[in-house]
């Protein structure tokens, strides 16, 4: 739309829209400093009267958090690691390696996606039992080691590397391993940032799972442990916003580092229609 | 080159690369789902765990009784009204978000760009609990802003009327950088001469969006309602921590009344029922939209 809407317009709405979109996440920090109870004033103030860090020593000393921070780091990057090997793995098998059943394994595993992983959960959560692996990190991690996803985005980048520069490696006598290690691999970089950046925002703000598999306060995972402690301390406004702040900030961050490659990702997972 | 060896090679290396994933997944997804649907024909419950040989096959009792519960209807009903009046208000929200970033006018387009985007990656749980104070009818943020307007307060959380926009308000502010996003990308992708062609014809910034922007972005709008629908068909985590369901079971989905019935009361072959036919609801919809998108498509 060429000339279309005057400049003054769109910027104003822009301004506007980021505002509304920005608000919650700047009153969040903001009343997280607040001193006890000044959030529940009239009419609401914006800022902190006498900013304080009282409510983040709270969480670390007397609510004990950093115990579900490190829950959650733990997972979230062994997910994470873990998943960039396996589906790697998979995805540059699928792409160049030349086997019977190849297309038909990938066709099933695609379909598969419109599976909703609720119809499974039952299940699951009884092998998971079964295992001995409820309430522990693993049992957490299980769903998100190896993604039907993470293989399909890592195959189709992978379709682009050369056959000519794997076989002249072959005929140099470089076994299967060592070609994926050292040609493979390297090439496959960019999209192993993109999918170590979903996989590190999605394994942290899991809900559902973790919620089913972790019964013990002491191995939440930080979202899980922040849902149950809004449940004593409704009242604690403040203090409730300092765990918001603590929830939001890794994955916050690793999003604004990242983005670039994030973004990428989100617009070729949307590619394949 | 490609002597029988190496093929040979190949194989045996592509099933040993393969193995680690296609056992996880088969272990965790195949093999549940399939169980699943098994379990969805039996009353398997608590007693079912310690005692396997109880277990007894009721064959489409899960799914009658899913059928005829009001509180399963309760649950689609509201789950039907965040797909239906959620869905469109957030895919028309990103789609004003995606023109304005994109106008030509536009300054600092990256920098917006990400600020609509942050809080789709921000924790559900941690803003569901920021909206709960945003909502509050007194000290919140939102009645404030409306107060300014002369609206009087709303008690967003208590008011089982007002309970499904408050769960919709945070899920479009959460949602809508994403397919902001998507469409982004559909608007770079139309050619710049059909906007010159339409230009010549003397149509305005109106006409130039119905007739050139709008059909252009069919298969985007597609990719988009169906996603965003999938999505918001699997709503759990909003109503979970901003009203528990409440008030007066206003705001309880389908999944968060599977959740209840299968890890709460540990009725689990009636839990898996609710999954497949919220399951069954998800594929019909997706047909039809891809019917109907498609049939608009040709003509």
């Amino acid at each position: 739309m060429k000339r279309a809407l005057p400049s003054l317009l769109v910027h104003a709405l822009l301004i506007l829209g980021a505002l509304v979109t920005l608000t919650p996440l700047l009153w969040m920090v903001s009343a997280s400093f607040m001193p006890t109870g000044q959030a529940s004033s009239f009419p609401p103030p914006l800022l902190p009267s006498a900013p304080t860090l009282e409510h983040y020593v709270d969480l670390f000393t007397r609510l004990n958090l950093a115990r579900n921070f490190a829950n959650s780091l733990l997972i979230t990057v062994g997910v994470t690691l873990f998943s960039l090997v396996v589906n790697s793995m998979a995805g540059y098998a699928f792409a160049k390696l030349r086997f019977k059943g190849r297309d038909a394994t990938f066709k099933v595993l695609v379909a598969a996606m419109v599976i909703p992983g609720q119809v499974g959960m039952m299940p699951l959560f009884l092998i998971v039992k079964s295992l001995g692996l409820v309430n522990t990190p693993w049992g957490v991690m299980i769903t998100g080691l190896a993604t039907v996803f993470g293989i399909f985005m890592i195959r189709q980048f992978a379709l682009s590397i050369p056959d000519d520069l794997l076989d002249a490696a072959r005929i140099d006598g470089a076994s299967e391993w060592r070609i994926y290690w050292t040609i493979v691999l390297p090439v496959l970089k960019p999209i192993l940032v993109t999918m170590a950046t979903f996989s590190f925002l999605s394994a942290w703000n899991d809900f559902m799972w973790p919620l089913i598999v972790l019964s013990d306060s002491s191995q939440y995972t930080l979202p899980v442990a922040l849902a149950n402690l809004v449940g004593e301390h409704v009242q604690d406004t403040e203090l409730m916003m300092a765990g918001s702040v603590l929830t939001v900030l890794p994955v916050l961050g690793v999003f604004l580092v990242m983005q670039r490659s994030y973004i990428k990702g989100v617009l070729m997972g949307s590619v394949k229609g | 080159m490609k002597s029988l060896t190496s093929e040979g090679r190949q194989q045996s290396a592509a099933w040993t690369f393969l193995a680690p994933a296609l056992v996880l997944i088969g272990v965790f997804f195949f093999v549940p789902v399939l169980a699943g649907l098994v379990m969805s024909f039996t009353d398997f419950d608590i007693y079912s765990i310690g005692r396997p040989d109880t277990i007894r096959f009721m064959g489409m009792d899960n799914y009658r009784h899913v059928l005829a519960d009001g509180e399963f209807w309760r649950a689609l009903r509201n789950t039907l009204y965040f797909v239906v009046v959620g869905g469109p208000l957030s895919v028309a929200t990103s789609l004003a978000a995606a023109l304005l970033v994109n106008a030509k006018v536009a300054r600092m387009k990256g920098f917006f760009r990400t600020v609509f985007f942050t809080p789709v990656v921000t924790t559900m749980v941690a803003v569901a609990i920021v909206f709960r104070y945003l909502l509050h009818p007194h000290y919140g943020l939102v009645n404030n802003a409306l107060g300014f307007f002369h609206v009087a307060p709303i008690d967003w959380l208590g008011d089982p009327h007002w309970s499904m926009p408050a769960i919709v308000l945070l899920a479009v502010w959460k949602n809508f950088g994403y397919n902001m996003l998507i469409f982004i990308a559909g608007l770079q992708s139309i050619p710049e001469d059909l906007y010159e062609a339409a230009q010549l014809d003397g149509a305005g910034w109106r006409a130039q969006f119905v007739h050139v922007t709008l059909p252009s972005l069919g298969p985007t709008f597609l990719f988009v309602g169906i996603m965003t629908m999938i999505g918001q068909f699997q709503i759990f985590a909003e109503p979970y921590v901003m009203t528990q369901g409440g008030p007066l079971r206003s705001t309880v989905s389908v999944v968060m009344l599977m959740y209840e019935q299968g890890f709460r009361w540990w009725r689990m072959g009636y839990a898996t029922a609710i999954a497949f036919i919220l399951f069954a609801i998800m594929m019909t919809v997706t047909v039809i939209q891809m019917k109907l998108q498609g049939d608009r498509g040709q003509s």
